[in-house]
């Protein structure tokens, strides 16, 4: 029992600075509808920044002075990046908004890589906190009593600011009802500008607080990134009470899973401390199916910005069909003109090709949001790896893949399309996330964190260019179907369910089993990616399906211009190329392609090929 | 519709715009190595040094069989896939040699399944899976680093003269820690002499909570503690166990961490006594062992940590086989690695011929704080030859292994 | 014979506002029936509820005598109810076509189809209805460049689409000239007797209101305050009162 109560303050102690960073991205995301994926790297840049505070000036004005400091710089930095990037495209679709958070990631990555170096840096502990006290026979950090009371009286602030002043009450009237923000007469840009200062310098002291129990390291960025996304849909977006009540009931999941050690169930062991890999999502997963709101949070109306509305399809004219099939056929003939690697590498563009072509399905012509979608392409390898390994052939393995996924999808997407807009997206994550989980920890099946190796193609298919005539003809097929489901009666009501619910449902569409079924259709499609994608490779593991890899496959689909056929094939080569060619030509390619992808997706809104289009349009109309 | 024909044709360009190959260099051998740089440059940065010193030397002295070694270094971005197309990349494009590198297990499992498809030689040097030379191991595969076992069998004998009889082990919840902690109850049980028994923690690598874990470690009344966890999962429960008295009168026996990588981030709050395996580089005075130390201090004004030895003592081992064979032709190369000899700054390593593994051992001893800082003290080496399993076992274990 | 639409006690709130507070109406086969009332009064709400896009809290509605309240708005269009949208409601990235063509796909149960062009079905019956509402000339034009007179001639060709039974539509002529809204009701009359269906319309012009609907029912702060023929409602003093010096009758 009193073990019990230990383990309650312990997570009551992880508790308060999650709190701290998630509360930092729920206020953003609540007035400005961004989901900064960047507030990681802020957390992390928090970190670092106290570091140097408390290394170079030593003592209790080096580190408290360091954690006020890093809230600040890390707010400056905050505002910087809102002024700079974000408030160009605000009027942007909502996940362009992600990709570019995306990009700052990967910049801010290097930038600290620069700085810092690489090594871990382990700060010194809180002046006057570096000891422990005795709590029922344990000895407790001082320093973890502190940030239980830190945490606390943080709620309590905070509450005070949204409640009691002018600043507060308009923070809370943008999140709940943007028009009255505007009858207000309220400047909306400083807004923004001021409420990512708040949220930005909540994440740098989140992080700085946490430098007495955790070096700084450049993994910490994605590491805590998750879990504050986690801990912002349980408590619903934009939520202040809601971000606390969810760190808490994540932290405690974690610490009582910790607690509980091995156990028997049922006559059977179970070890839960391996639960801690996956315990937020499944939290999260389950709070989603029946609120789908989260706790505390309220439907959220998203603002529809984003209606760049494309022009009608009509039939594929004869221009278009005799574009494809002499796409086609330069496509085939390419190994006859170009080296072995370039049959290669245009073979893991075809097989992304796919991978984003059924992503833009869902989130283009379907209109949903993923940020799971790498789940089903997992799958997809999975099964045809496991198909392989029990014997069956390639056609059979990669459809044995393919069904796999398919059955994830319908299960997975039955839930999901209950939700909307981030929540959504959130619940895709989740399920991408747990399905991760399994593959990493299901060694006796899925080779664990090692995967499975040795699953070729046949003989007479593995010479590189037999195996590209092969991923050719397969993910085009792939890609043909994405692009032929856009002119059926069944794309057309995605598209109607998508540009209005009301009506569609008025007309008798049934929405949501359309969008089921929709949602199911691109989840096989991208386990057809995934089954050539093991044969391409000859092995696979557990991070074809972790959070990265979904994000791949949205950069690729934004990047190409969603709501466009062509985009998410050509968006699914620029950044299978730039990745490949900057990788090779620097030593900071991870910075340069967060450049790249910034650049586009500031300069070209639309993605490539829906820019291209627009500017077609422009010169006719002119 | 004449745009979707541009586009079309854009992005029939875009595929097409790839670099052309460049020349291949007649008077060089190449070496493609393949490495998580970006992911984990703790390791690799001084991994680069420790390989472009070994490198530096070969050329200086006039290179190998009047050749002199070129590397051509690449990112696998961490994920088995981008490895494997940049080593189609390296091998069809760069024409190189061999391959080399890895750090990560599935990156070194993947690397080394294609090295047996494409029929290349592949090196690894880091990646530490018993499978990438037992389970899953071929021909054309070998590695440089003592395996999971091997580096846990080294610590066994340690843990078992301990004499203690409830262990706690808290590992990274991956392959590399799930393999140590069962290599670790295996041999213990079978070195012991009392009867032995395990509480587990298994940590999502990286995100250690190390309170809970170090809470559930004394609420578990373990009389002695196997860890595996490394990096800032290391850090985060050592500074946890010093605040909460967790090793206080309780032995600890650790995997790696007496590395500079880790042992140096500790600093003041290095542990006393854990039993730990790692690399006291200050104190190694082998004449193989200064000589590369001040070589490598001269040229880089930085002192070497492990990752530095591991690049060197791998292109050192790469320049004494294609010495050997005299030839950059698979079968010859292959033949020239088994049980190959050669002198790297742990002293003297044979490529066992058995199972492509290395015999590089690692150095074994006690952590202590000095000057604020940690070191190993009372450490000895441990021959990577003496902790492999019998032949026989071996034999047992590369059952599933492929020509 | 049991009458096209009943509503009995319908009952609404939303949180603390009663938007619709216990209402009776009907309206026959054949009948156009206005709705009317200030801004809040409850009508588009009413609308919502007959419609399944709300569930009642309390109350009936039946449809020929067949008790459809709280049915999901999909199985009501399958039962003949059809409704337009005081917001016009229409699928920007298709053609004026394309948007009957849908409801005309969905009619017919082709939704799930994947073998053919969805432009490709029933361009025939599209095209009339299309010439039915005037929209001929506009028909292969983005439906996000109309202009909104024309939007909702579109929202009246989509819900006829449907050949419904009972139609449904909020401030139809919302946003066009005198003339416009003249012809609109007009066309929406003559379907309304052609085929004997039931035409439910709220309205904010008087003038459209007293010249085509046969009979008027006044809302008021979610309640019903007065029924009957055109000259009736005129009549009625609350009605007056209300509508103040609005109604200049
Ligand atoms: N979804 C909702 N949530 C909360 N209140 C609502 C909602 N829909 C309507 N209301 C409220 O219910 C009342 C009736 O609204 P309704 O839209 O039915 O009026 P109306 O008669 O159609 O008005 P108008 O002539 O302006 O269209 C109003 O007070 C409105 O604010
Ligand atoms: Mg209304």
């Amino acid at each position: 029992m009193t073990a019990f109560f230990v383990q309650t303050l312990n997570g009551l102690a992880s508790a308060s600075s999650l709190f701290l960073v998630a509360v930092g991205l729920s206020l953003i995301f609540g007035v400005t509808r961004i989901v900064n994926f960047a507030h990681g790297s802020f957390y992390m840049l928090g970190v670092y920044i106290a570091y140097t505070c408390a290394t170079s000036l030593s003592g209790a004005l080096g580190f408290w002075g360091g954690v006020l400091a890093a809230g600040l710089a890390v707010a400056v930095i905050g505002v910087l990046v809102e002024m700079l990037v974000l408030r160009r495209i605000y009027s942007s679709p909502e996940l362009l908004q992600l990709i570019a958070t995306f990009a700052l990631v990967l910049i801010i990555k290097d930038a600290a890589l620069a700085i810092w170096g690489p090594e871990d840096l382990l700060g010194p502990r809180a002046p006057g906190f570096t000891g422990a006290v005795e709590i029922f026979g344990r000895a407790f950090p001082t320093y973890d009593l502190l940030l239980i009371a830190l945490g606390v009286a943080m709620l309590l602030v905070l509450t005070a600011l949204m409640k009691k002043t002018r600043f507060g009450l308009l923070l809370r009237a943008a999140t709940e009802d943007r028009e009255m923000t505007d009858a207000l007469g309220v400047n909306q840009k400083l807004l923004f500008t001021a409420v990512f200062a708040l949220g930005s310098f909540l994440a740098g002291i989140g992080g700085a607080l946490q430098l007495p129990r955790e070096p700084a390291t450049l993994a910490m960025d994605l590491g805590i990134i998750a879990d504050v996304f986690v801990v912002v849909v349980i408590g619903g977006l934009g939520s202040l009470h809601g971000a606390f009540v969810a760190a808490i009931i994540i932290s405690l999941v974690k610490a009582y899973c910790i607690g509980l050690g091995s156990q028997t169930l049922f006559g059977v062991e179970f070890e839960f401390s391996k639960l801690t890999l996956v315990a937020e999502f499944i939290v999260m997963a389950l709070v989603l199916v029946f609120k789908p709101n989260g706790l505390f949070g309220k439907p959220i109306i998203h603002s529809q910005t984003s209606a760049a509305v494309e022009l009608p399809l009509g039939k594929p004219s004869n221009i278009q069909l005799g574009a494809l099939l002499a796409g086609i056929l330069l496509l085939a003939a390419m190994p006859a003109v170009f080296d072995e690697y370039t049959s290669v590498l245009a073979t893991d563009v075809l097989i992304f090709a796919l991978f984003a072509a059924s992503l833009g399905l869902i989130i283009g012509t379907a209109g949903l949001g993923s940020f799971g979608h790498a789940a089903y392409f997992g799958l997809g390898a999975y099964g045809a790896a496991l198909a392989t390994q029990a014997g069956f052939g390639f056609l059979s393995s990669l459809f044995l893949g393919a069904a796999l996924a398919l059955a994830a999808a319908m299960v997975f997407g039955w839930f999901c399309v209950r939700l909307s807009g981030t929540y959504m997206a959130m619940l895709t994550l989740a399920f991408a996330q747990i399905v991760w989980s399994i593959v990493f920890q299901w060694d006796a099946v899925t080779g664990g964190s090692n995967g499975l190796v040795g699953i070729w193609p046949p003989e007479a298919l593995s010479d590189r260019d037999y195996f590209y005539w092969t991923t050719l003809t397969v993910c085009g097929v792939g890609v043909l179907v994405c692009w032929w489901v856009v002119y059926t009666p069944f794309g057309y009501a995605l598209r109607a369910a998508r540009d209005s619910t009301v009506k569609a449902l008025a007309i008798g569409l049934s929405v949501k089993r359309l969008q089921w079924a929709g949602f199911a259709l691109a989840g096989g499609l991208a386990g057809v990616a995934g089954a050539v994608y093991v044969f391409s490779k000859g092995s696979i593991s557990p991070e074809v399906s972790a959070i990265p890899r979904s994000v791949d496959a949205l950069v690729m689909v934004l990047l190409g211009g969603i709501n466009t056929l062509l985009g998410p094939v050509v968006g699914a080569a620029v950044f299978t190329y730039l990745q490949d060619t900057l990788a090779r030509s620097t030593d900071y390619w991870r910075a340069v392609l967060g450049a790249v992808i910034l650049l586009l997706v500031m300069l070209f809104p639309r993605g490539i090929v829906g820019s291209i289009k627009q500017f077609a349009q422009r010169r006719r109309a002119a | 519709m004449k745009t979707k024909l541009f586009l079309l044709a854009t992005s029939a360009t875009a595929f097409f715009a790839i670099h052309s190959a460049s020349a291949v260099a007649q008077a060089t051998i190449k070496i493609g190595e393949i490495n998580s740089y970006k992911a984990q440059p703790a390791f690799l940065e001084p991994y680069k040094k420790g390989w472009e010193l070994a490198q530096d030397e070969i050329n200086a002295a006039g290179g190998v069989n009047g050749r002199k070694l070129e590397t051509i270094f690449r990112d696998d971005n961490a994920t088995p896939g981008d490895a494997v197309r940049v080593a189609e990349e390296l091998v069809s494009r760069e024409k190189v040699a061999l391959l080399s590198g890895t750090f990560l297990s599935n990156v070194g499992l993947a690397v080394g399944d294609f090295a047996k498809q494409r029929k290349v030689l592949f090196i690894a040097s880091e990646p530490l899976t018993d499978k990438l030379t037992w389970a899953n191991g071929n021909d054309y595969t070998f590695r440089l680093r003592a395996n999971t076992a091997m580096q846990t069998a080294m610590l066994v004998p340690e843990a078992a003269k301990l004499n203690k009889k409830r262990w706690g082990i808290v590992y990274p919840n991956y392959e590399y820690g799930q393999s140590a902690a069962n290599w670790f109850k295996k041999y213990l049980l079978s070195q012991a002499t009392g009867g032995v028994e395990f509480v587990e923690q298994a940590a999502p690598l990286g995100r250690i909570d190390a309170g809970s874990v170090v809470q559930a470690m004394l609420d578990a009344k373990v009389d002695a503690i196997f860890n595996v966890t490394f990096g800032a999962d290391l850090q985060k429960f050592v500074r946890e166990g010093n605040t909460r008295g967790l090793f206080n009168n309780r032995p600890v026996v650790s995997l790696l961490s007496g590395e500079p990588e880790y042992l140096d981030t500790l600093k003041d709050e290095t542990p006393n006594g854990w039993i730990v395996t790692g690399y006291p580089w200050t104190e190694i005075n082998t004449p193989e062992h200064k000589a590369f130390r001040d070589a490598y201090q001269k040229k880089f004004n930085d002192y070497p940590r492990l990752g530095s030895v591991v690049g060197y003592a791998t292109v050192k081992s790469i320049a004494a086989m294609l010495k050997k064979s005299g030839s950059t032709d698979v079968a010859k190369m292959q033949a020239a690695m088994k049980n190959l000899e050669v002198m790297s700054p742990f002293g003297k390593i044979v490529w066992r011929a058995q199972d492509n593994q290395s015999t590089m051992g690692a150095y074994v001893g006690k952590l202590a704080k000095k000057d604020g800082k940690g070191v190993m003290v009372d450490w000895r080496y441990v021959d990577g030859k003496s902790v492999q399993p019998t032949d026989d076992e071996v034999k047992r274990l590369r059952v599933g292994a492929k020509k | 014979m049991s009458k096209a639409l009943e509503v009995s006690g319908l009952k609404k709130s939303f949180g603390g506002v009663a938007a619709v507070r216990g209402i009776d109406f009907h309206a026959d086969a054949g009948e156009a029936v206005a709705l009317i009332g200030s801004n809040g009064a409850g009508k588009t709400t009413c609308f919502n509820l007959i419609n399944g896009q709300l569930t009642p809290d309390g109350g009936r509605v039946s449809l020929f005598g067949l008790d459809i309240t709280g049915r999901s708005p999909e199985l009501l269009f399958r039962s003949g109810v059809a409704r337009t949208f005081q917001i016009t409601a229409t699928f920007a990235s298709m053609s004026v076509r394309e948007n009957v063509q849908m409801a005309l796909m969905s009619r017919h149960r082709e939704v799930a189809g994947f073998f053919s062009l969805a432009t490709s079905r029933h361009t025939v019956a599209a095209n009339e209805l299309l010439a039915d509402v005037g929209l001929s000339e506009q028909a292969s034009r983005p439906c996000a460049a109309l202009a909104y007179g024309d939007l909702k001639r579109l929202e009246l060709a989509v819900a006829l689409a449907n050949e419904p039974r009972l139609l449904l539509m909020d401030e139809p002529t919302a946003g066009m000239s005198p003339e416009e809204r003249n012809a609109l009701m007009r066309l929406a009359l003559r379907v309304c007797r052609e085929r004997k269906l039931a035409l439910l319309f709220t309205e904010h012009d008087m003038d459209v209101v007293f010249t085509h609907a046969d009979r008027i029912i006044v809302m008021n702060r979610g309640r019903l305050i007065a029924q009957g023929s055109p000259s009736e409602v005129r009549a009625n003093e609350e009605v007056r009162a209300v509508y103040l010096g609005s109604l200049h009758v």
